[in-house]
């Protein structure tokens, strides 16, 4: 008689060192596991879920300014620092991590770069006119204003070392291309945006859009491609070598656009708006992937995507400034091997079907407030009203004699050698 | 050109300075050659005199005016609108300026020359152009510049938008560990050991800041740079194919079965060792000597190794006589048997059991006959062996050269035994190989040989055998997904193409195998598939029992009639139904429990067109609903998203699962790869131009 037992050998299962990983014996035979992209799409659609449930980008809000916050700075090499000028003239310097301030001072000039020691200038540079924007240089000691003209500065001088004009009588900001770090781009008030290079002594070319450009940020990656905010609620990428058409238009606010700050890893952007709302873009995409707003929160004026790439910080009119995830569902912190792993799993899950009408109505679902919200509607009205009266008058006139015009083309009004 | 500017300064401003007052005086001596300037002159006199009134007028009034306000200092840019366009009579001749120069001494007089040739000349020299002109022309310029020195980035960029994953910070400090110090800087002996050990460092000249190991010790952290490990496998590798291509090469060579070839290739080798002995002998005799020695001995063990063989003298003769003498032949056999003896191999543990199987069958079989015959595996098993099978055919054949052939064989092993192994273990590897490559045909065709041989047995003998049971068996499961006996082709007409090319096959594989033999035991059985397998037999009985116990439990389930009742169920719903029009008590007489005429529901009523085919109406086994599912069709893509080209390229995408239940750890890695890749709290800084160079150095390396 043949007598059969339960046998266990424990080289089967046990790890021969605690650094092992646990052995799970596993059968791969597809016919033992069906219905796999049923149950992968039931994954993704519970993964496209939580990450909606887990959506809490607000972290902090910092206050203390006594006006509204006009400008926004980084430190170049710490994280944790931050500077903030509001339009009472007051300079603050925030420890991020304990939220407290550090100090404050005020300047006529209203950003700060050249604050050593808290409450005291170490340099103080009389300007001719106002200034109204400043940047510096990556790397060198030199820097750039504008007001009545671009004048860019060295550190150690008291006169600029080259100014440009070319037909303006105001700039609104001017800004240093990070990676090619001789090229600036200013703003006019003649709806322009200038393009210069600090050795040579004329600027270089500029282009003439519909309405004016607030604020233009280069791409930290990508050396030839800016972006600029401008007043008829959208952000247009170029490629600035082409000047002629945007390589991209970036459409979703609805109302003008004040401030935009590219993420550093050169993949994405966030604007701040007159519509009281923070929208996060892809560089490439024509739509924003995510929208910020608070109750409290009124017209943004400046905001700053932080260096390492997880935060945002914006500055409004109502006095505080507020820091937010880059990410909105993203869980801060060290993650485990496990967790990392399971993120990473979603997140390919949610790309791959981001397609499906069901994930794609959760993911791109937002809560917006009321007035944007049928602003919205009402612009997309609007829009969709002209373009109908667009192809009424192509189909009643002769063909050919109305060509159609792209969307990219429509805002450019010349370019200016 | 300067001579042309200055024809612009205006007589107004000219009147200040001194030397131009001269200037004037000198208009005043022209007078006579233009009568019009002069008159000219004559009012600027008058005027000149009239503000000289009304300044001495307003001074006497007692009221001073303001003086103007005016910057002293001399100004960068002169602009052009300060210049006031003159009247065409104060304009400065060039005839005039040139007449000055003439006059002064110190001016070379090939300058006068060439001065008055262009007062003759005719041509005018083109105007400059207005700097809005220039300033354009400057700015398009260094546009251009600006806008080729930018675009060297765009291999760097259009890489970065293809590349799967991106790390960044672009600059990752390497992980190796760093001395403590170069981590702190300005580190200074304190206490005495400290300074006692310094003094040692630096009277023994050990390096002690920079650089702080030594050379040697700095390659051996580095351990072996990735050239260097390659260039290392690269020689393992060339060190391998060498080995190869020798072993190939003696391979082949033992393979020859010419014995002239090896009897010459033996000889050549001789005299090559002869050769060398003799110089040996020459030079040193020490070795010679032993090289000698040693040749005995292998000529003493050759001696004892032929012991018994049939090659000798008295063995020759013998096998001569062996035809006609009995005696000879006994004396023959019997050297042999003492032969194989002696030369049998010695048998390693595993096998004794067999082995003595083996024996106490032989005991009992006869002498003369080989193996056993009972067992045919055993048999095929047996017959594998070479140096067996050539001890089996030395009893019937004069098996001497093969003998022979063997034991040389013998000894090159000896010789080449590391090379032989190497060779062996490939040659197994690959032999299991072919093997598990041919196992799953070979089994199907042997169990389909088998299942037919057993249709044949049965039908032959109509006994209830065991196997007939099993069959009716299978033929009973109500629920088998493909049963393949009672569809199997009756057994005289044997499977087409298959089993002739498989047959052989199979009997190639074991030799001895007759079907008739095995199908009297039970057979082995060979599990094919991962599915468990209703031809299970490895234990039969209690198999036939749980499917006993299964059918018992199951009695009243009736699967297939409920399944079909189904099926003619869903096909009756979807046949469009007939209509009927007819309408009681049109024409006739209404009313409870009248109704219409038969002629009358037959004439109203409209039949339905037959439906088309159903796709499952080839199919017994299988419902398919033609219905769309409402339900579903919400969480339906209806057209091809954009990045995509095609339906199958998408379906495709889709139907590749990433999850680790279908991938194994090491693919979902790789399918799961975030695309953005940073460090908790590492500034990322703007891409610098060093990102350039290594761009370029990559395009080089590739």
């Amino acid at each position: 008689m043949k007598v059969k037992v339960l046998s266990r050998n424990p080289d089967d299962y046990v790890r021969e060192t605690q650094y092992d990983i646990q052995r799970v014996p596993r059968n791969y035979d597809p016919s033992l596991h069906p219905f796999e992209v049923p149950r992968e799409y039931a994954r993704a659609l519970n993964a496209t879920k939580l990450e909606r449930v887990f959506a809490k980008p607000f972290l902090a809000s910092l206050d203390g300014h006594r006006d509204g916050v006009h400008c926004l700075a980084k430190h170049r090499t710490s994280l944790s620092t931050l500077l903030s000028g509001s339009c009472d003239g007051q300079v603050k310097v925030w420890n991020l991590t304990e939220r407290f301030v550090r100090g404050n001072s005020c300047s006529f000039l209203w950003n700060l770069l050249l604050h050593g020691k808290e409450e005291e200038p170490l340099n103080t540079i009389l300007g001719k006119t106002v200034f109204t924007g400043l940047d510096h240089h990556q790397k060198e000691g030199v820097f750039a204003t504008c007001g009545q003209q671009v004048d860019i500065w060295d550190e150690q001088r008291s006169s600029p070392i080259r100014s440009f004009t070319w037909g303006v009588d105001s700039f609104s900001s001017v800004r240093f291309n990070p990676v090619e770090t001789e090229l600036l781009a200013s703003c006019g008030s003649d709806r322009s945006v200038v393009l210069y290079d600090m050795r040579e002594s004329t600027p270089l070319r500029k282009v003439i859009m519909k309405m004016r450009t607030n604020t233009v940020c280069w791409n930290p990656m990508e050396a030839y491609y800016f972006t600029s905010a401008n007043e008829d609620y959208n952000l247009y990428t170029y490629d600035m070598r082409h000047l002629d058409k945007p390589v991209m238009v970036h459409m979703d606010h609805v109302s003008a656009v004040l401030d935009v700050d590219y993420s550093p890893t050169g993949r994405e952007f966030v604007s701040a708006s007159f519509d009281k709302t923070i929208r996060i873009f892809p560089k490439n995409a024509g739509h924003s992937r995510e929208v910020y707003h608070t109750k409290r929160m009124q017209h943004v004026i400046c905001v700053k995507w932080s260096s390492d790439n997880k935060y945002v910080l914006s500055g409004s009119d109502e006095m505080n400034i507020r820091l937010w995830k880059a990410n909105a569902a993203e869980k801060l912190g060290v993650l485990s091997p496990r967790e990392r792993q399971a993120t990473n799993y979603n997140q390919k899950l949610k790309e791959k079907f981001q397609y499906h009408p069901q994930i794609r109505r959760i993911a791109r679902h937002r809560h917006l407030p009321k007035n944007i919200y049928h602003q919205a509607k009402e612009l997309r009205v609007m829009k969709a009203a002209r373009h109908r009266k667009e192809s009424n008058v192509r189909k009643h006139s002769k063909p050919g004699t109305v060509p159609l015009v792209a969307e990219k083309e429509k805002h450019v009004v010349t370019v200016v050698k | 050109m300067g001579k042309l500017r200055e024809r612009k300064v205006s007589s107004k401003k000219a009147n200040k300075h001194p030397v131009e007052a001269e200037m004037k005086e000198e208009e005043e001596e022209e007078e006579e050659e233009d009568e019009v300037r002069s008159d000219d002159e004559d009012s600027d006199e008058d005027e000149r005199k009239r503000h000289k009134l009304v300044e001495a007028i307003r001074a006497l009034s007692g009221k001073r005016k303001k003086p103007l306000v005016e910057r002293s200092e001399a100004a960068v840019l002169m602009s052009e609108f300060t210049v006031a366009p003159g009247s065409d009579g104060d304009r400065v001749q060039l005839s005039e300026l040139i007449g000055t120069v003439e006059q002064t001494p110190s001016v070379p007089s090939r300058a006068t020359k060439q001065l008055k040739n262009l007062e003759h000349s005719n041509r005018t020299v083109e105007c400059p152009l207005s700097r809005q002109e220039s300033e354009r022309i400057h700015r398009d310029v260094a546009f251009q510049r600006t806008a080729s020195e930018v675009s060297r980035w765009s291999s760097t960029i259009s890489h970065n938008q293809r590349v799967e994953q991106q790390v960044f910070p672009l600059h990752q400090e390497p992980l190796a560990p760093r001395p403590v110090e170069r981590v702190v800087s300005g580190w200074k002996p304190q206490t005495p050991l400290e300074q006692e050990v310094m003094a040692l460092l630096s009277a023994n000249k050990q390096p002690i800041t920079n650089p702080v190991l030594t050379p040697v010790e700095e390659a051996s952290m580095k351990a072996m740079s990735l050239e260097e490990a390659k260039i290392r496998r690269a020689e393992l590798q060339k060190a391998r194919a060498l080995q190869s291509y020798y072993e190939s090469k003696t391979r082949r060579e033992r393979k020859i079965k010419s014995k002239k070839y090896h009897r010459v290739q033996n000889k050549g080798k001789r005299k090559e060792f002869l050769k060398q002995f003799d110089a040996m002998v020459e030079k040193d005799p020490g070795a010679a000597l032993e090289e000698l020695q040693k040749m005995e001995v292998a000529r003493m063990k050759e001696r004892m190794s032929l012991k018994h063989q049939n090659s000798g003298k008295w063995a020759r003769s013998k096998a001569v006589m062996a035809k006609y003498d009995e005696g000879a032949r006994r004396a023959m056999q019997q050297q042999l048997e003492v032969n194989k003896d002696l030369t049998q191999k010695l048998v390693s543990t595993l096998d004794q059991e067999e082995k003595e199987e083996e024996e106490e069958e032989e005991e009992v079989a006869a002498e003369g006959a080989a193996g056993d015959v009972h067992n045919p595996w055993m048999r095929g098993k047996l017959s594998e062996d070479p140096s067996e099978r050539e001890d089996q055919q030395s009893v019937e054949v004069d098996v001497k050269e093969t003998e022979n052939a063997a034991e040389e064989e013998e000894e090159e092993e000896d010789e080449e035994a590391e090379e032989a192994a190497l060779l062996r273990e490939f040659e197994r590897k690959r032999r299991e190989r072919h093997v598990q490559k041919a196992e799953p045909e070979v089994f199907e065709t042997v169990e389909k040989l088998l299942v037919q041989a057993d249709h044949t047995h049965n039908s032959a003998l109509e006994e209830g055998l065991m196997r007939i049971r099993t069959v009716e068996d299978l033929e009973e499961l109500p629920a088998d997904p493909e049963p393949p006996l009672p569809e199997a082709p009756p057994p005289s007409e044997p499977e087409p193409p298959a089993p002739p090319i498989t047959a052989p096959k199979a009997g190639k594989k074991r030799k001895g195998i007759q079907l008739k033999e095995v199908l009297t035991k039970e057979t082995e059985v060979i599990d094919v598939g991962l599915k468990p397998t209703t031809e299970d037999q490895e234990d039969q009985d209690q198999e036939s029992g749980q499917r006993g116990l299964i059918k018992e439990a199951f009695a009243g389930d009736d699967v297939i009639s409920d399944f079909l009742k189904e099926k003619r169920k869903q096909e009756d719903e979807g046949r469009p139904k007939d209509l009927d029009l007819t309408l009681p008590g049109w024409g006739e007489w209404g009313g409870t429990g009248l109704k219409p005429s038969r002629k009358k529901r037959r004439r109203f009523r409209v039949k339905a067109p037959p439906p088309p085919p159903r796709k499952d109406q080839q199919l017994p086994s299988v419902i398919i609903s033609e219905k769309r599912n409402g339900a579903l069709s919400l969480h339906q893509i209806n057209s091809l998203p954009f990045p995509f080209e095609s339906h199958a390229q998408f379906q495709s995408t889709m139907r590749s699962p990433l999850g680790r239940t279908w991938n194994t750890e090491r693919t979902v890695k790789k399918v799961t790869k975030p695309r953005v890749i940073t460090r908790l709290g590492a500034i990322i800084e703007p891409m610098s131009k060093e990102e350039l160079v290594k761009d370029r150095k990559n395009k080089c390396n590739l």
